[in-house]
């Protein structure tokens, strides 16, 4: 027989066990937010937002730098991605949820998951393929189909949950009243939603936002701002987490420094996203 | 407040609106005839995934043969020209699997004190630090990797290490690696952090959805709380926490930029444990841009091809856990 | 039922404390003195004092919110598991004070089995881990002495014949009622002095319900049972004694003959007759 002395310590060595694990496991993880933070405060300064990167020499002789055109151009690829990504997450969400007895649909959710799932340079390999191949050179345009990618299978999914919480019974209200089912859909359930799909594209868009591997080959990067509007779609641009990677592998100690810049900027972004979702959320369960 | 709003709206529309032919079936149909259509191509994106892939592939594929590109261990895009996607398949599969084996134990750990042991204002700061975390972009990562994680390494341990095994094991030297802070362990660290988050977001919803009753009857059976957990809720919420692990084990196989970051890029076998090595998405990324003859890129995209085989068998294999469990449990509670 | 005693009972009993002699023959296995608990600020029972007989089933009746699966859950200090949940009063096993602040949790619950509204086997586990899995948490490994233990729990839960031939297979294939069964000879394997059930029946069919019913009368002769029901007619087919409850107190508690052919209490007659609750 175990005493129940025995049976006790066990229960608080698991304890201390779990408590040591957590601290293990969490304090690395907030160092690391701390320290982009706390070297990223002292990069940032007011060319950042006004200047471009340029030649190498460009900093090392001390003049002006900044990633102006980066900034820029992260929200051209990503807003363009969102454009194309949007139309068919919505179409894959909202048949998830409203034709609930197409026979595709196991298969769509696992192939989502399963897009989902995919290492995000493949994505950027595929576009690569698709678009920068046939165009022949590297394009903000084929950037944006490379995060399109990425966001499609995120707004898939949190289209379809969100639609979902609605209950049936407002869209039969909306049927029974004599209204085609594609009006129940656009003018009831959709609205109806609204704020968990916002949600959703925001959680897709942050997600994308972050992703480097796919840019490395499509939107390619840019040291310059391009002087026509056409140039931002059609030619190579500068992305946020593109050129930081660019920034941190440099030879250069400018450049470390406006990696950790590009650092701050990226992850106040993320932070910020996250903080609007957490809150929408918490206000949707209450 | 919405609700009324919509359906107030609804009925509005339906008094003043003429019925136009959309109103009729066949406005239903045109409806669902372009869901689908937008809807399909979730299908459509992985099928031509795996079709360009092993369409740009098809030049190193053939030339090098489907095992044969497998099993070459000679990458060389200088001379010989001669590609072979062993040793990139090597590197993703032991920093994938150590960094899964170094984070299971911590990542359940977490895990099971939010979910149980913690007091709730705690539990809601863990689970959104984890979330955020998890959030954070893998470049940020290997950022801090690159500039302070992996110097530090190299001075507190690799150094040493090294130094200790040259004076007593020379010959396990090559074995050791060199210690210059960019290596397999290294990368093989900052993995395991990165998919810490993945393991434990995922192991607290599962343990969550453990019923109220599974734990009161052991509880009711005198155990205590550890021994709660260990009778009834890690049992019950096994197949959660199983598709968890399977899910961040394909986050870690295609984790890209924080690898590339950190594992020093060495092509060539032999590994050696704190030396430089390399990984499928690291050469992807490192290689494409600069690739001149045709044969390279093929190879490199090959690469990918293979990356998108092993990742799709990972992620079915998670779908299927995550259905047949939650199967089970439905039926058996 | 032929106890001698049901007829015998006073009218005033049992607060009052006139109790008659046969009354005193049993033996007072559980008693609770002025029991409250509170969550929050809200009373879930107030100053419940009720004596539950050896080797009797005591049914605790009252229509939902009453606060007669609180008062079951006080009684193994379950309610020691939830937060903000504040316990006053005393509750007795055998004379001993289970809520004293030198005495363990986890030995009272092991002293008191309990049964679930669902039936709670560990879904995972075989039919035979299941039965012998408070044995487990004591370390007892013996492989003779736990066959014995399951073989003896499950003809006792009435299960036996049943299983037998599959023990091996996991509990959550069983149907709801074997489940239900399963739960009890859990329950049972660490011989508790009282079983505890939670509208055991509450979740399956009509057949499930009788053969747990006729399980209560035989399992009597063992162990001392309290069961709460929301089901009238169960609780004058099961049990000896019956506790109506109303708002979180006793209204009356009698003999199950009495209370249900000669009610004392307007409101006890009123919920029996099914005219609120």
């Amino acid at each position: 027989m175990k005493s129940l002395k025995k049976r006790y310590l066990r229960d608080n060595l698991m304890k201390v066990f779990l408590v040591g694990n957590t601290i293990v496991v969490l304090t690395p993880l907030i160092i690391i937010l701390l320290y982009v933070f706390i070297q990223g405060i002292g990069a940032i300064n007011i060319d950042l937002f006004t200047q471009e990167l340029g030649s190498p020499s460009r900093a090392m002789t001390g003049r002006p730098t900044g990633l102006v055109h980066t900034i820029i151009g992260t929200f051209v690829v990503d807003i363009l991605a969102l454009i194309i990504a949007v139309p068919f997450g919505l179409g894959a969400g909202i048949m998830l949820s409203e034709y609930p007895d197409n026979k595709l649909n196991p298969i769509m959710r696992v192939m989502n998951d399963t897009l989902n799932g995919m290492p995000a340079v493949l994505k950027g390999l595929l576009a690569w393929a698709l678009v920068v191949k046939p165009m022949g050179s590297f394009s903000g345009l084929s950037g944006g189909v490379a995060l399109a990618f990425v966001m499609l299978p995120i707004i898939a999914r949190s289209t379809e949950s969100s639609l979902m919480n609605i209950p049936w019974s407002i869209r039969e209200a909306g049927l029974a009243i004599g209204l085609p089912r594609w009006r129940v859909i656009m003018s009831i359930v959709i609205p109806a939603s609204k704020s968990g799909l916002a949600t959703g594209l925001l959680i897709a868009f942050a997600r994308a936002a972050g992703e480097a591997a796919p840019l490395m080959f499509t939107s390619f990067g840019n040291n310059y701002k391009s002087s026509t509007l056409i140039g931002w779609i059609m030619g190579p641009v500068d992305t946020l987490p593109q050129r930081l990677y660019s920034l941190a592998i440099s030879p250069y100690a400018q450049w470390h420094q406006l990696g950790w810049a590009a650092g701050i900027l990226l992850l106040s972004f993320v932070i910020l996203s996250f903080i609007i979702v957490r809150i929408v959320i918490r206000e949707k369960n209450y | 407040m919405e609700q009324n709003y919509t359906k107030e709206h609804a009925t509005k529309e339906l008094l003043t609106k003429n019925r136009s032919i959309l109103y009729r079936s066949f406005g239903d149909r045109l409806f669902s005839y372009s869901v689908f259509g937008l809807g399909i191509t979730v299908i459509l994106c992985t099928v031509l995934m795996a079709l360009v892939l092993y369409g740009d592939g098809a030049e190193a594929i053939k030339k090098f043969g489907f095992f044969g590109f497998l099993t070459g261990r000679v990458w060389d895009p200088g001379i010989t020209m001669e590609f072979g996607a062993y040793p990139f398949i090597l590197g993703t599969l032991i920093t994938s699997l150590a960094a899964l084996a170094i984070s299971f134990i911590p990542a359940i750990s977490v895990a099971i004190f939010t979910a149980e042991y913690s007091p709730r204002w705690l539990s809601s700061i863990i689970d959104n630090l984890v979330n955020l975390i998890a959030a954070v972009p893998s470049v940020i990562i290997g950022l801090w990797g690159i500039f302070i994680f992996a110097p530090w390494m190299r001075d507190t341990f690799y150094t040493h290490i090294y130094m200790w095994f040259l004076d007593h094991y020379p010959t396990m030297l090559p074995i050791v690696g060199n210690p210059i802070g960019y290596g397999m362990t290294t990368a093989i660290l900052i993995l395991a952090m990165m998919i810490i988050p993945y393991t434990t977001v995922i192991t607290v919803d599962a343990v969550k959805k453990v019923p109220k009753e599974q734990r009161e009857a052991a509880y009711a059976l005198g155990a205590t709380k550890w021994e709660v957990i260990r009778m009834a809720v890690l049992p019950y919420a096994r197949g959660g926490i199983l598709a968890g692990v399977m899910l961040s084990f394909g986050r870690a196989i295609g984790e890209t930029m924080a690898v590339a970051m950190l594992i020093g890029n060495r092509n060539n076998l032999p590994f050696s444990i704190l030396g430089p090595a390399s990984t499928m998405p690291s050469v992807i990324v490192n290689e494409f841009r600069e690739a001149v003859e045709n044969i390279h890129l093929s190879s490199i995209i090959a690469v990918g091809f293979y990356l998108f085989i092993i990742s799709l068998i990972v992620n079915l294999i998670a779908a299927y856990i995550q259905r047949k469990f939650s199967l089970t449990g439905a039926r058996t509670i | 039922m032929g106890y001698p005693i049901t007829q015998k009972v006073e009218n005033n009993f049992p607060q009052s404390g006139v109790r008659s002699k046969i009354i005193d023959h049993m033996t007072l296995r559980l008693e609770t003195k002025k029991l409250s608990v509170i969550y929050g600020t809200i009373y879930g029972i107030k100053d419940v004092s009720l004596p539950i007989y050896d080797k009797k089933v005591t049914a605790l009746i009252g229509p939902s919110g009453c606060g007669k699966t609180t008062f079951l859950r006080s009684l193994n200090r379950m309610h020691d598991l939830t937060r903000n949940t504040l316990i006053k009063g005393n509750v007795y096993l055998n004379g001993e004070d289970i809520y004293a602040p030198k005495v363990d949790p986890v030995m009272v619950r092991r002293r008191l089995g309990m049964v679930f509204q669902k039936p709670t086997p560990f879904p995972t586990m075989s039919v035979y881990d299941n039965v012998i899995a408070g044995l487990k948490l004591v370390g007892i490994k013996n492989k003779l002495i736990l066959d014995e233990a399951v073989e003896k729990s499950l003809r006792h839960a009435a299960l036996w014949d049943e299983v037998k031939d599959r023990l091996s297979s996991p509990g959550g294939s069983l149907s709801g009622g074997q489940q239900q069964r399963l739960s009890i000879a859990r329950a049972l394997a660490v011989e508790p002095e009282v079983l505890l059930m939670d509208e055991p029946t509450s979740s399956l069919d009509p057949q499930s319900t009788s053969r747990i019913e006729e399980l209560i009368d035989t399992l009597k002769k063992k162990v001392t049972i309290v069961i709460v029901t929301h089901n009238m007619q169960q609780a004058a087919r099961v049990s000896d004694f019956t506790a109506f409850f109303y708002l979180g107190s006793i209204v009356e508690h009698n003999t199950t003959s009495k209370m249900f052919t000669v009610p004392e209490n307007k409101r006890t007659e009123d919920y029996m007759t099914g005219k609120f609750g």
